[in-house]
């Protein structure tokens, strides 16, 4: 029995007069790890900021758990969904970015216990052990204290991947999360969502990093121009893709 | 006295120190006008601010007209068109009775003060990375909770050094309350003068306003060196941060670059 997690169907998504989703639909089970791939354009980046509606879709629909997100029915019609909702549900989605948007403000621990404190109302004492348990399940015990502009990119990426994972959230978005990084920081940010990916974590990853996709994926997702081409297992896809479109792409990638 | 500027020392010495007490009185009123008249000022600043980036066009409007019209018109023809529209209560709390001219004065002055405000804290804010509210919104914050515990935070360095000079302008403003009645520093120096002619009464109330807007850069100092210090792992010394502000262009000036 699998148990789908993400459900998305035929996502449209423009800004202004460009189309960036031209139908995406894609489903995810608990526990999988898909990589989303293709080159910049292809909206990929948009396509996962929509799964928590950081982008409002314009037709289709997503549900996370269940659960349509962003929107609510209203007779055969979609209409947006209050804030507080809204709110509620990104608890169960955890998004990693690119230029992992630490605050800067609080030290890594409160980085981390910000949110299960403060939106989930979890007691400080509680979420200061659950946040010390998660740094150093990303290898930064030592760095508790520390405020993010004395951390290496790295380092910050960690904090911001335990930040996320203190929600206890359904679902990981990861858009893009080492290319901001310096390639001799990357391999340790990688790891630790190696790691995630083995304990079962559900995650959708958007990447470049084809060493990653090929060890840790369960299953790859290519996009191009808005659509997803091609789908498949990271071995058919690094062997024997089927389109011409993804064979160019690897090829000037790999 | 015409003709030749002599300083009368003795008024100077004994206005500044050996003050009647009538001056703690005086003191006191520009000094709790100022704080109310700014607070409530900041906080006007901060509703214009967020209807400023509303996604209602109409609030976005009402905040626009709001500061075209109060910075585009003397804050004299508003202190005395707000004090004399409207009946102003006299109120009294505990013992401390506030006039209704202060009272009108204080909310004039907060008005005409939270047009200036609202170009001050919108830049905060805008200076804020727009990852900032996302990542805040990815973990499952509204806007409202965002904006006060992620935003704000961050925004408040960047507004604080401004804000400092609004103060500071701010205290010396309410001698213009004076107008309409107000019994505070200049209004009882004006009083002196008026009984005895002797211009000295302006100098020593000017000294008065000097140790005001002094104590009070040392406390925005401080303030700025608390806020700067978490952020960037970093502290600036009181002394630097004064060196960096005690410039005549940045902390005196209305609109001057700060630093």
């Amino acid at each position: 029995m699998t148990e789908v997690v993400l459900h998305a169907e035929d996502v449209h998504k423009s800004f202004g007069k460009l189309e960036v989703l031209k139908g995406v639909s894609l489903e995810v089970t608990k526990g999988e790890t898909v990589c989303i791939i293709g080159p910049s354009g292809s909206g990929k980046t948009t396509f996962i900021r929509c799964i928590n509606h950081l982008e409002k879709i314009d037709s289709g629909r997503i549900e996370v758990n269940g659960h349509l997100i962003g929107y609510r029915q209203k007779g055969d019609k979609l209409v947006e969904d209050s804030e507080r909702n809204i709110a509620r549900q990104r608890t169960e989605i955890g998004m990693v970015f690119q230029r992992f948007n630490l605050f800067p403000h609080k030290t890594a621990l409160e980085n981390v216990i910000e949110a299960p404190v403060h939106v989930l109302g979890t007691k400080k004492a509680q979420a200061v052990g659950l946040g010390t348990a998660l740094l150093g399940r990303v290898g930064l015990s030592d760095k508790v204290d520390v405020y993010p502009g004395k951390l290496s990119g790295g380092q910050q990426q960690r904090v911001a991947i335990a930040r996320a994972l203190a929600m206890g959230p359904a679902l990981m978005l990861f858009d893009e999360p080492t290319s901001a990084l310096d390639p001799e920081v990357t391999g340790e940010v990688l790891e630790v969502m190696e790691e995630l990916a083995a304990a079962g974590t559900t995650m959708i990853v958007v990447t470049h990093e084809m060493g990653f996709a090929r060890k840790a994926a369960n299953r790859v997702v290519m996009m191009d121009e808005g659509l997803i081409i091609e789908e498949g297992t990271p071995e058919h896809f690094f062997e024997a893709p089927r389109q011409a479109r993804t064979r160019q792409f690897l090829s000037k990638i790999l | 006295m015409h003709g030749l500027v002599a300083v009368d020392l003795h008024v100077i010495w004994q206005q500044v120190f050996h003050p009647h007490a009538i001056l703690w009185h005086v003191l006191w009123a520009t000094v709790y006008i100022s704080v109310a008249a700014q607070t409530l000022g900041v906080l006007l600043g901060l509703l214009a601010a967020l209807a400023r980036m509303s996604r209602f066009a109409p609030l976005r409007w009402a905040s626009g007209i709001y500061v075209w019209i109060f910075r585009g018109t003397p804050l004299l023809v508003q202190i005395f068109y707000v004090y004399y529209t409207f009946g102003w209560p006299n109120v009294t709390l505990g013992g401390w009775a506030i006039s209704d001219a202060a009272i009108a004065g204080i909310v004039a002055l907060s008005i005409n003060e939270g047009a200036y405000m609202r170009e001050i804290i919108r830049a905060g804010i805008d200076s804020i990375d727009r990852g900032q509210m996302e990542a805040a919104k990815s973990v499952g914050m509204t806007y409202g909770k965002a904006m006060r515990r992620i935003i704000l935070p961050q925004a408040a360095r960047v507004i604080v050094p401004p804000l400092g000079n609004e103060f500071n302008n701010m205290m010396k403003n309410t001698s213009l309350l004076f107008t309409i009645g107000v019994f505070e520093l200049f209004a009882y120096s004006d009083q002196n003068y008026s009984q005895f002619f002797i211009s000295d009464y302006f100098l020593a109330i000017a000294i008065w306003y000097l140790f005001l807007t002094t104590i009070w850069t040392f406390i925005q100092a401080w303030i700025e060196r608390r806020l700067a210090v978490s952020d960037r792992g970093e502290q600036l010394s009181v002394r630097e941060r004064l060196e960096s502000s005690w410039n005549p262009m940045s902390a005196w000036g209305r609109g001057a670059p700060h630093r």
